[in-house]
Parts: C-alpha cells; structure tokens; sequence
C-alpha cells in the first residue's frame, strides 16, 4: 500500500493562553490517508487539544503559542485560512446540542452546503442523499427538540459527510449515547470508513466499545504527550492500560483474573478475533472454584413509586412505573436515549410536577414537599455539569450548598475539602471553572451535591466522558458511602459496565414502560431485555458463549465478586 | 415551549404563501395601520385581517390566552388614555362635542371618543397579522425571508439561531432554577427586595455561563462548516415566488401606497376629521 | 469595537434568546400600569459589554421583539426600538471597558453605570415617548411617564444586575499564564 501521510505532527507542543505550561509536548505523530486511529487517554490529557490542532480551531480560535511544525493534507493550519482547511476535515464535537445550529434536520445537513452558496434545489437533494447515508431520512423535518441524542449525532455526521471532507474527527462521539445507539454509530462510522476510504480519528473513553469494529492504530496520550502508538491487539497486551489508568476490555480483565497472559498472538484487540479456545480451559477452572457474593436482604423502603404516569405535553413520557427501592441499596436505571430515566428523577426530586400516582420519600408521600425539602432527602447530580455550576471558584462551588444552609465556615472548610479530595479535584481548588475540560466539571458537581450527605443521591449520568481513574474513584467513593454510612444510590447510567460492576439491581426503561426489575448480571445476559432496553451484552456474555457456560449469569456473577475482592485487596 | 408559536403545517391558502410575501404583507399592513389615524383605512386592514385569518383556517379558540391578555391590556390602555389626556381628542380636532362630564376636567366628548376608538383599532388591526405570520410559517423561513427582503444574512441567521435555541435555553432555565431551589436558593416573593435580585442573580449566572460555553461551541462548530466563507450564502428553506404570491405583494402594497394618498390628499395629515 | 464575526454573531443569537426568556418570565411588576421591572435589561448590558454595540442593539431589539411576540401576539414597535438604542448605547461601554483582562473595578463600574444610565435616558426617556406619539399619536404625558417610569426601572435593574454579572464574570477571567 501506498501510503500517503494526511495528518503530520513533528516535535509540536502548544500552551493556551491562560496556562503556564504546555498542554501537548513535543507531539510527533503521523497519521496515513484512509487509516482510522483510535486516540486514547487520561481525562484532561490533552486528547480534545490534539483534535483542535487537527481541525485548525487552534490557532484559528482559541489563543496561545505554538512551537514545531503541524501539517494538514499538506496545510500548514496557523497559514492557511480556516475556511480551505474546513473543506478537508470534518470535525464531530462531543456537544451535540452546540453543532446542531439548523432549526431542522434536513437544514442542519445542508449548513455547510448553504455557506457554500449551493442552489437550494441542489442543496435538497445532497442533503436528502446524505441523510439516507446515517438512516435519517424520515425524520428529515424534525426539530432538534423533536430527535433523540443519538439522531442528533447522526445528524452531525451527516452533515460534515455532505461537505466531501478527507478526514472525519470525532470527539468523544459515544458519550451519552445509550449502549445500542452507541453501537450502531460506530458500525456507521466503521461503513463510512470502508466506503470512502477516509481518514477517520476518533478520540474516546469507552474503548471497548469503539473497538466493536477495526481501527488500524490506537494511540494513548498522556499529560499532553504521546506514551504510545500501536496496533489494538499489541495494545490490549502490553500494560499500559493499568498505568496509564486507562479501562481495558472486560473480556480482557476476566481473562487476567482467570490467570491467562494476555499475548499480541492471541489477538486479544477485538472479541471477534481474541482466542478464546485454546484458554478455555484456565476460564472453566477459575469459573468453578470461585464463589459468588452472598445476598443481602433489606428492609426498609427510601423510594416507592405507585403508578406513576407523566406526560410533558401529551405524549405519555412515563407510563405506570412501580417499584420500590430499600435503603442501603445501589441501583441502577437504564435504558433507551428518551426513556425517561432523567425525567423520572426530576419527578422524585420535584423538579417536574403534575404527575399521575404517587412517589412516597422514605415513607411519606412527596408530594406536598417543597423541592429544598425533598432536597434533604435526595440529592440530585445532573446530567449536564454547566447547569449546576454558579460559582466561579471550584471551592465556592462545591461549598455553595453548605453555605446557603449556614454551616459555620470552619466545618465547611473541612467537609469541601474531603470531598474534593475524594473526587480528585483538590488540585483545582482555586481555579475558576472555565478552565476546566468537561470530565473535570462532572466531577466538581458531584463534589458539590455529595458534601451535602443526603439520604439518597440519584447520578444522572455520573461517568459520562470520564477516564476509568475517575470513573473508578468516584465509583468507589460512592460505594463507600452506600456501604459505610448506608447512602442509597441510584444511578442513571448508559455504562453497561458500571451497572454490572457496582449495582446489583436494575431497572430497565424503554419509552417511558418498566420493562425489567431485576439483577443487575440477569438484564446484561437476558437477549430479551437488552433489546428491549437498547442495551448491549456485554463481552462476558461472549465469553461464556463460546466456552459453553450454560448460564451466563453466573460467569457474570463470579467476574464481579472477583472484581470486587480485587479492589477491596487494593 | 417545545414549538415556538404552535407553528403546524396546514394546507391552506396563507400557508402556502412563501415568507417573503408574508412578510412582506406583514409590513405593508403594519406600516399602514401603524402611519394612518383614519378609521375608514383602519376599517380596510382589519376587513383583510378578518379575511386572512378565515382564510390560514386557525381557530380563534386557539388563541384564547392571547386574545385576553390583549383584551385587558387595550382595556387598560383606554382607560389610561382618558385620565392622562382627557382633552386629547379636542386639541387633535380642534372642535368640542360635549357627550358627558364628569368634572371639570373629565369631559367625555366625541373627539376624545373618535381618537380612543380610532387608536384601539389601530392595535387590533396590527395584531392578526403579526399572529398569523407566526402561526402559519415555518420559522425556517424566517431568516431566508429576511435575507431575501436585503437584510444582511448574518443578521437573517442571528434571528433563526435565536429561534433555534430559545426552546433549549428555555428549559435550561427552568431545570437551573429547580437546581438551585434544591441546594436552598429562596426565589420566593417573601424574600426583601434587594435579596431576591441578589438570588435572581445567582440564578441568571450558570445559564450565563452555560450560555457563554455555548457560544463557543456553536461559533466552533459553525466556523468548522465554513460559516460566512462568502458574502452571501443560499437557503435549504426559501420558496420561489408563484402567482398567489406575487398577488398578495402587489395588493398589501397597493393598500399601503393608497392610504399613503388617502393621508397625503384627502385628509390632509393622519387624522381623519369629521367634526369640520 | 464594531466587527460583527461568528461569535458575535452567535452571542447576538444566544443573547436574544436568553433575553427573550428573562423578558417574559422573570421580571417584577411596577405601580404603573404597561411597565415592567424585568431582568433582560441588566443582561442586554452584560452581553452588550462583552460583544460590543452591534450585538447589544439586535440582542435587545430581536429579544424585545419576540417577548412582546410570545407574550401579547404583536410587537410594540416604538418600545422594541427603543430597546435596540438602549442596547446599541451599553455596547459603547465596551470601548472602555476591557472585560477579558478580568479588570471590573470602581472605575470600570462607574463607566458603565453611567454610560448604561445615559443608554436608557435616551431608549425610554426620548425614543420610546416620541415614537409613541409619532406612531400611535399617544397622549404627550401618558407617554412621557411611561417613559420615565420604564426608565427608572430599567436603570435600577440594569445597575444592579449588569454590575453584578460584570462583576462576577471579570473574576472568571484568567491572566495570561497563570494557570498551573
Ligand atoms: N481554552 C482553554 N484554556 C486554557 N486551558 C485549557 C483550555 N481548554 C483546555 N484546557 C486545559 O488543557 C488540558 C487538556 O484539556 P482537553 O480538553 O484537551 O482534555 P481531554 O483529554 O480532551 O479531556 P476529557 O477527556 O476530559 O475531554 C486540561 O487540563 C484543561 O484544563
Ligand atoms: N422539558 C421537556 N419538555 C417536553 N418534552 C421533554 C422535556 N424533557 C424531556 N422530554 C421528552 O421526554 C422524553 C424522556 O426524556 P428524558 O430526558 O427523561 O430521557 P432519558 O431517558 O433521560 O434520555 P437520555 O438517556 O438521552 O438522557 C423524551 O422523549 C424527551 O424528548
Ligand atoms: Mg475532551
Ligand atoms: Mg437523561
């Protein structure tokens, strides 16, 4: 082959404006026509930086200095005027909300067209062909309220395809997309890729399931230099993962657990093309000698919902959900973009009202309780960090709550400064919050509802665009509290891991019906329910598959109790 | 919130005018009505207001709020009106035609009458058509409309964005301000005043900041797709003009131009005086 | 001062939708009747400091103009473009003002106190009334009241909350190299 180099860093390193050093180091990367590169790394690493230097909004839009050499399809980007470089690479942001500026689908494929000066007789047409390219044809005159997250990426994806662009950049295209849309998209993105032969470069957190299709080369970065530059299966083999803090694949991890050495021979980057056989019998071995975790019964009821029904305008958002949930537990929601997790939340915390049957908070019915009553009793971390944030320092911040319930200074000092330690913000305390990437905002808003100690707290979302350091942090800390001080935690999540990791129960939504109540390791194992739920089995589901352990569950249940030994030795 | 104005497709003959004869109707009558004090013209506009609103097939039930709130403010105006300047009427006219007194100072006469009533249909005149141009056109076609009539189409595209976020920011205000109720931000009306501005504050800033974010995010993204490369750009929603159009731009223009004449030679000034 | 680029462009957008919003629902009523204490004025000003007259007139014209849309079915053009002025004026202040090197202290509060002030004498003191009368033939003093009491409002409402935001947005700006 042929190869063409499209993208080429040579010894660059850029510092913003506002820091003293350099956010990327002496970066030294080439990146081949037609290949697709997975790029990797620790939260504020520098991965979104990289992405900024490719596309030309550094230097283009944001300031600061620039040293060595960084090349384009032959541009030299802080040369060129922005609008040439535009024509070659197509960038998709993490926000999707932000890129969707058209007020409908159809006009938001066709944005770029439309600057081009296109006729609009061409412009429909182009964007009609582009749309039937992601599957979005027929909701081509929706508005972006009336499409879900994931159609919105497709969207975004549409719209930068239509332009004929060289290289497609995706910026963390997974977050906050359910686990089944999350699939489908890189299956898209994978048949774009063969179709077209362009270059693709995809910066993300949840490598897993990046990898559910090829990419040629991953590259891993950290404080803002490149460690390493490899193919998935070398990778996945070597140990940079766990120094680096970095979540390998779960089939991976069973594998280390079941005392297998992870070899580039083995494949180990894809589930499809991992040798699985010649193991077999190591994985049985471990399988049959461990013992699962005992069950522990409850008692007490924190949440009770009875018939709930609600509709924001008259389509039925929630329809007669019943469950009930004991103190102490750690549960998670899960389901579909649009099912209504967030929005069943904000009806147990009293943000929306007007709902049908009833919520009772730990015993009581809720409805007569004023939002800052229910406030004490539950505590609530949005899905979106910037909604919560009003105050410019990370300490004020986190603080905030504290303050307006006149606990004396000192002790507010004290707790703040626990709890930002634990969620591994400390360091930042007196930094204003713009400054921050958006992993590191999410973190500073469970900081400041977890200082508050409520009875339960509901995450919404808690490990959207985070590093597994991070993630493992903040998900131990939760687990502490659910376990030393008895904090009911409900969590909202996406991250089939997450759930099959640190919940033992789950409830399953798909618009706006319960669809499941049960254990957590039956849903992610049960074909039925993961389709219905949008969700995805996971690896170990696999596993045990082509193994032939019967029962999944239970190959399901042995990893974690496992997993959970492990953490508690560390 | 969710639809800005309620805008649903129909098929009907205002509809399916393109927006730029919309608006420019919109602006003929608005301007006709808003230049004249002649009750005859104003009759005129709101004869075609009538006849526009059977026409777009919108039931008035439908705007119930709407007309109510309409209703008490030019209730309110009228009787403002009439205790600031109960004399008002006779100054513009220049005769006095005594219907009743209440004092010395509060003479209901016929010309005061005549100026209320010519005034309130002023407004009634002018708000079917800034109703209707809402309800039966896409928002889409706004800014292609604008640009079309030669406002600069980064102004045209400044507006449709606006429409664009105003249902996000919308409901990012009220989760932000259920958000900071919860972490025990008072926003109720017992609070004292220069607190409660304080808390308000408190609550406007993070959907400033997040605001401010997205500002950057938008103007990142929209840079990255070329925006404003050229001194122009084309429109996915924009309309060619067709028979029906080209009408209603010819007629709305010809009504202006005529009560242009109407004020210019026939009544001499914007007052129609009946009283000489 | 007057360059009017993608940001810009963008904050007019975002500016007039937050506008819009605050202009219908978070305002406190006055004695007098037609006139609204409201919250969009003091970040009209914010806005218009940050990103200049152009986006100050169009954030408070568009912003005005949809409210008055949502809220009665028509515009009350005379106020609408009073409001434009009004913004267009606060922009000015930007001129001696420097936001972004995170410098808001009494001297740059006094400047935009006064150029805000002086924005809203001329928006509801003058244009609104005149084009009142000019418009809609409104009674002289009906109008001039109205005026005077909207300006009030609006300056009170525009210096507490305008400064505030100022205030608290200059801390959020970082200097050059500053961050470890
Ligand atoms: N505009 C900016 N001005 C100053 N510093 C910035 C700016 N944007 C990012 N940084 C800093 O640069 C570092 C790298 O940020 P970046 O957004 O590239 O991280 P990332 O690897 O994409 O992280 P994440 O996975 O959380 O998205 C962070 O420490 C951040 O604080
Ligand atoms: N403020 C609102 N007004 C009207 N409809 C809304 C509103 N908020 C959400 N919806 C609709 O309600 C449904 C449920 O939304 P919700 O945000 O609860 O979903 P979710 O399960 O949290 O999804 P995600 O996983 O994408 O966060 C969606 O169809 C959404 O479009
Ligand atoms: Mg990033
Ligand atoms: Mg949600």
């Amino acid at each position: 082959m042929n190869k063409k180099p499209v993208i080429q860093f040579s010894d660059f390193t850029f510092r913003y404006a506002a820091q003293k050093h350099p956010t990327l180091k002496n970066i030294n990367l080439t990146i081949y026509q037609g290949e697709k590169v997975l790029i990797i790394g620790p939260s504020g690493s520098g991965k979104s930086t990289l992405g900024n230097c490719i596309n030309g909004l550094i230097p283009n839009s944001y300031k600061g200095t620039l040293e060595g050499e960084v090349m384009i399809k032959g541009m030299i980007p802080s040369q060129e005027s922005f609008h040439k470089l535009s024509k070659s690479i197509g960038t998709v942001l993490q926000d999707t909300d932000g890129q969707f500026v058209g007020l409908s689908v159809a006009e938001d494929i066709a944005f770029a067209l439309e600057n081009d000066c296109v006729p609009t007789d061409e412009l429909k047409s182009r964007a009609k062909e582009a749309a039937e390219v992601v599957g979005l044809d027929h909701v081509l005159k929706n508005s972006p309220q009336e499409v879900s997250g994931g159609q919105k990426q497709r969207t975004s994806l549409a719209g930068i395809l239509i332009d004929q662009v060289d290289i497609l950049l995706f910026d963390e295209p997974l977050a906050n997309l359910d686990p089944a849309t999350g699939k489908n998209a890189m299956e898209l993105i994978d048949r774009v890729h063969k179709d077209s032969g362009k270059t693709v470069v995809i910066i993300e957190h949840r490598i897993e399931d990046v990898l559910h299709r090829d990419v040629d080369r991953i590259i891993l970065i950290d404080e803002g230099e490149i460690i390493a530059d490899m193919g998935p299966h070398e990778m996945i083999a070597s140990d940079l993962f766990a120094r680096y803090g970095i979540r390998e694949p779960l089939y991976v991890t069973l594998l280390k657990y079941a005392g297998v050495t992870i070899t580039p021979e083995m494949q180990p980057g894809y589930i499809t093309t991992i040798d699985l056989a010649s193991h077999k019998d190591e994985v049985l071995d471990w399988y049959c000698n461990a013992t699962p975790a005992a069950h522990i019964i409850r008692e007490q009821d924190v949440i009770r919902i009875a018939d709930l029904s609600f509709a924001y305008t008259t389509k039925t958002v929630l329809d007669e959900i019943d469950f009930t949930i004991k103190k102490g537990e750690m549960l998670a929601i899960v389901g579909r973009n649009g099912a209504g997790k967030s929005t069943l939340s904000m009806l147990v915390c009293g943000f929306e009202s007007g709902y049908q049957g009833e919520i009772y908070l730990t015993g009581e019915n809720a409805i007569d309780k004023s939002i800052t009553e229910r406030a004490a009793i539950v505590g609530y971390v949005m899905q979106n960090p910037n909604h919560m944030i009003t105050e410019h320092l990370i300490f004020d911040e986190v603080a905030l709550g504290l303050r307006l319930r006149n606990i004396p200074e000192d002790e507010i000092q004290r707790r703040v400064e626990k709890t930002m330690e634990i969620c591994g913000i400390d360091r930042f305390a007196k930094w204003p919050i713009n400054a921050l990437s958006y992993g590191q905002k999410k973190r500073v808003t469970i900081a400041s509802i977890l200082v508050l100690e409520p009875e339960i707290i509901i995450l919404d979302e808690p490990t959207a665009g985070q590093d597994y350091r991070h993630y493992t942090e903040i998900m131990e800390f939760l687990k502490t509290l659910n376990r030393d001080i008895g904090i009911t935690i409900i969590l909202i999540t996406h991250d089939m891991h997450l759930m099959m990791e640190y919940t033992k129960r789950s409830i399953v939504l798909s618009e706006g019906e319960l669809v499941a109540d049960t254990d957590s390791s039956d849903v992610l194992t049960n074909v039925d329910i993961v389709e219905k739920g949008s969700l995805k089995e996971t690896s170990i589901y696999h596993v045990a598959q082509s193994i032939g352990i019967d029962n999944p569950k239970n190959l399901v249940d042995v990893f974690v109790s496992h997993e959970q030994r492990e953490r508690g030795q560390s | 919130m969710k639809k800005l104005f309620n805008y649903s497709e129909a098929d009907s003959l205002i509809h399916n005018l393109s927006g730029v004869s919309k608006l420019i109707g919109f602006l003929a009558m608005t301007f006709t009505v808003m230049l004249t004090y002649d009750p005859r013209v104003i009759a005129v506009v709101l004869v075609i207001a009538v006849f526009v609103f059977w026409a777009s097939g919108i039931h008035l039930r439908d705007l119930k709020v709407v007309i109510i709130y309409i209703s008490i403010f030019m209730a309110l105006n009228f009787v403002m009106t009439f205790l600031f300047d109960p004399q008002y009427g006779e100054q513009l006219y220049g005769t006095k035609h005594v219907i009743y007194s209440f004092s010395a100072r509060y003479v209901l006469t016929q010309e005061q009458l005549l100026y209320q009533l010519a005034k309130i249909s002023k407004y009634a005149a002018t708000i079917p058509f800034g109703l209707l141009f809402f309800l039966t056109t896409h928002p889409s076609e706004f800014a292609s409309s604008m640009n079309r009539l030669g406002i600069h189409y980064k102004v045209a595209f400044a507006f449709s964005l606006t429409l664009r976020y105003i249902p996000d920011i919308y409901s990012e205000y009220m989760i932000i301000s259920k958000a900071q109720q919860a972490r025990g931000l008072d926003l109720s009306a017992q609070q004292k005043f220069g607190k409660r501005v304080k808390e308000y504050t408190k609550m406007i800033f993070p959907l400033v900041m997040s605001s401010l974010d997205r500002i950057d995010n938008i103007a990142d993204a929209m840079d990255l797709r070329g925006f404003a490369k050229h001194k122009k750009r084309t429109w996915y929603n924009t309309r060619k003009l067709l028979r029906n159009d080209k009408l209603t731009i010819v007629f709305t223009l010809a009504v202006f131009a005529g009560s242009l004449m109407i004020t210019a030679f026939v009544n001499h000034g914007r007052f129609w005086n009946p009283f000489i | 001062m007057f360059k009017f680029k993608t940001k810009e462009l963008v904050a007019t957008a975002i500016g007039a939708a937050l506008f819009t919003i605050l202009f219908m629902y978070v305002k406190f009523p006055t004695p007098v009747a037609n006139t609204q204490f409201t919250t969009s004025y003091g970040l009209g000003a914010f806005f218009a400091v940050l990103f200049g007259p152009i986006a100050g007139a169009l954030i408070a014209f568009i912003g005005h103009a949809l409210g008055d849309t949502f809220l009665w079915g028509s515009a009350w053009w005379s106020w609408v473009i009073a409001s434009g002025v009004a913004g267009f004026g606060f922009g000015l202040a930007k001129k001696r003002i420097n936001i972004e090197s995170g410098v808001f202290g009494s001297k740059e509060i006094i400047t935009f106190n006064v150029v805000q002030t002086l924005a809203h004498l001329v928006a509801f003191g003058l244009v609104a009334p005149v084009l009142d009368i000019l418009i809609y033939s409104e009674p002289v003093n009906l109008v001039f009241t109205q005026g005077l009491v909207a300006f009030l409002g609006n300056a009170v409402s525009t210096g507490v909350i305008g400064t505030i935001l100022l205030m608290v947005y200059a801390k959020t700006r970082t200097q050059e190299g500053s961050l470890e």
